[in-house]
């Protein structure tokens, strides 16, 4: 009975359509450009084009992509690369990032706000403006890193990183690292400010200070922080296009050595030289993409997160 | 005692590694736009040296002005990225305010389908948003970017907003009810300016990734009339490889902008992220 009365007074509470008018412009861009896409995407993966038109020849494309020697090959470099280029990523810029946050969040530390704001301008600088500075800081036709080297005489050492193909994923990683590493330092900042002074003092009486107290307190207590940022760097890894792009040029040359899946997706997607665009195949591979970064974030919020929360407070 | 023993050498080491790391993120930018004010013998000879009376050149600028349209791509960026922000802000704040205020079936749904954009990128529906904008005839127009920007913008907006409007307290809008204010009323007099740094916040988190995007000005607008700044640098650059004089120039252009902006808003960004975004 209380059931039916609970409805009754459902029934004659008047429609709140203001709730419908606040959410409606947001769901309807959202949806209309965002997710209806990405389905779309994932539909356009299932057909092929054929004679003008769209048939439908369920998991061909992606049979193509894995079966073909000649996409699978692709397939398989860009996702190496990438995934070397994510590993980077994770050894180099999270440790260099925390290891700044650490010294940041020092509290007798002077200039802070200086450092801060210097250290995270590449962040704001957009992909074509870093990768081509740093093109032509590299280029063995202009002096500035030979000279560099030079200076600490080390000149013998120079190599033009960029267009050696053992070198050049490498070198585009620490470039992204160096324009990115803003971000760690700053969450990680962020998480090291909201640790409670209490416990600092515990450790402090303790006689924990200096690193001991960085490995056993403060580590364990921003590692949820930690957490967020790997996800955020392997969703950006992994669908990172620009740097490239602006370096490399769409042929993620020397010899596709730099390929990854966002240049290897924009290559097939609108063809480049002798090869036509196929928007079928990029609709394939962008749902690959789109199974890498959906594998990616339920393993962190399934496995990671929930683990990791014991630690907050 | 033995603190302020210890303090000193440490302060002098964090401050060590502190400052050279501020030079490796600081220099290249320096590089750029210092050399980008030296003629063309001077940026090769003495590539790390300043400008001097004598190797002082603005040629570089003069050629940029002359044969790219950069005023042009300037009033495009400005235009998406402004009208972006505006949509991503309204729309965002709107639902934000729809989902913390009200009870109403389906709420924690509704916020778990905005927030799967924080995390799937938008480009990934690249290939279908590409035949959307053909079929609707968006191709090469500035809507088709305010529009992929705006779907962009709005989860993280969405989910950061509505954090901030659960603080916002009850007895003000329910004395705003008593005294007959309208629901629309309520949330555009009483608590948008209430959650003003928040949205100052979410701003400067838009306008970044809109203002420094590639990838949709190449697919979706890469006519002349439509270029932004960015992607204009991009070809720019592209066609005068062996001019270093304007490719620097260029570049210069390019940054002077975005750190302009940045030196107004660092303060709030660097808020924005260390007080709400991380909790």
């Amino acid at each position: 009975m209380s059931q039916q009365s609970l409805e009754h007074s459902q029934d004659r509470r008047p429609t709140r359509w203001h709730i419908a008018v606040f959410l409606a412009p947001a769901l309807l861009v959202y949806t209309a450009v965002m997710i209806l896409p990405l389905f779309g995407t994932l539909q356009l993966s299932l057909f092929r084009s054929i004679d003008n038109s769209q048939v439908f020849t369920g998991f061909d494309n992606f049979r193509t992509l894995f079966g073909d020697p000649r996409w699978s090959a692709s397939f398989w470099n860009a996702l190496g690369n990438n995934t070397w280029f994510f590993i980077i990523h994770m050894l180099v810029q999270n440790p260099i990032g925390v290891m700044l946050a650490a010294l940041l969040s020092s509290p007798q530390l002077r200039f802070s706000a200086f450092y801060r704001t210097a250290i995270f301008i590449p962040t704001i600088l957009s992909f074509v403006i870093v990768g081509f500075a740093w093109k032509l800081i590299l280029s063995p036709l202009w002096g500035v890193a030979p000279n560099l080297l030079d200076l600490v005489g080390l000149k013998s050492l120079f190599v033009p990183w960029l267009g050696k193909e053992e070198y050049a994923l490498t070198t585009l990683s620490l470039i992204s690292v160096w324009q990115f590493v803003g971000i760690p330092m700053m969450l990680i900042y962020a998480a090291m400010l909201s640790i409670p002074e209490e416990v600092i003092e515990a450790a402090e009486c303790d006689g924990v200070t200096g690193f001991s107290q960085f490995w056993k307190i403060k580590l364990p207590l921003i590692l949820p922080s930690i957490g967020i940022i790997s996800i955020l760097t392997f969703v950006g890894n992994f669908n990172a296009f620009d740097l490239i792009y602006s370096a490399q040029g769409a042929l993620a040359g020397p010899n596709y050595s730099t390929d990854i899946l966002g240049t290897f997706l924009y290559r097939t997607f609108f063809g480049f030289q002798l090869q036509t665009g196929d928007p079928n195949m990029g609709a394939t591979i962008a749902s690959m993409m789109f199974f890498i970064i959906l594998a990616g974030v339920c393993l962190y919020l399934f496995l990671i997160q929930t683990r990791l929360r014991r630690y907050q407070f | 005692m033995s603190k302020a023993a210890t303090s000193l050498p440490r302060s002098i080491g964090a401050h060590a590694v502190l400052l050279t790391y501020t030079v490796i993120a600081l220099f290249p930018v320096l590089v750029i736009v210092v050399n980008s004010f030296k003629s063309r013998n001077a940026i090769f000879r003495s590539p790390l040296s300043l400008p001097t009376s004598e190797t002082f050149d603005l040629i570089g600028y003069q050629t940029v002005m002359a044969q790219g349209d950069f005023v042009q791509y300037f009033q495009n960026s400005l235009t998406v990225t402004v009208a972006s922000l505006f949509f991503v802000l309204l729309f965002g704040a709107m639902a934000a305010f729809a989902l913390s205020e009200y009870r109403f079936k389906g709420n924690t749904m509704m916020g778990l389908y905005l927030a799967l954009g924080i995390m799937i990128p938008i480009r990934l529906g690249t290939v279908a948003i590409l035949q959307l904008m053909v079929a609707s005839g968006l191709v090469n127009t500035l809507t088709a970017l305010i529009l992929v920007y705006t779907a962009q913008g709005l989860p993280l907006a969405v989910f950061i907003l509505s954090e901030f409007m659960k603080q916002v307290s009850d007895d003000l809008k329910n004395a705003g009810r008593i005294d007959g204010l309208s629901e629309y009323r309520i949330f555009f007099r009483l608590v948008l300016p209430l959650v003003r740094p928040a949205m100052a916040t979410v701003a400067v988190f838009t306008m970044i990734p809109i203002w420094n995007d590639l990838w949709f000005p190449l697919i979706l607008a890469p006519s002349e009339a439509t270029k932004t700044v960015t992607l204009g640098a991009q070809v720019f650059i592209g066609q005068f490889v062996t001019n270093w004089n304007a490719v620097l120039a260029a570049l210069s252009l390019a940054i002077l902008p975005v750190l302009i902006l940045y030196f107004f808003f660092s303060r709030q960004l660097i808020r924005g992220i260390t007080s709400g975004a991380v909790k």
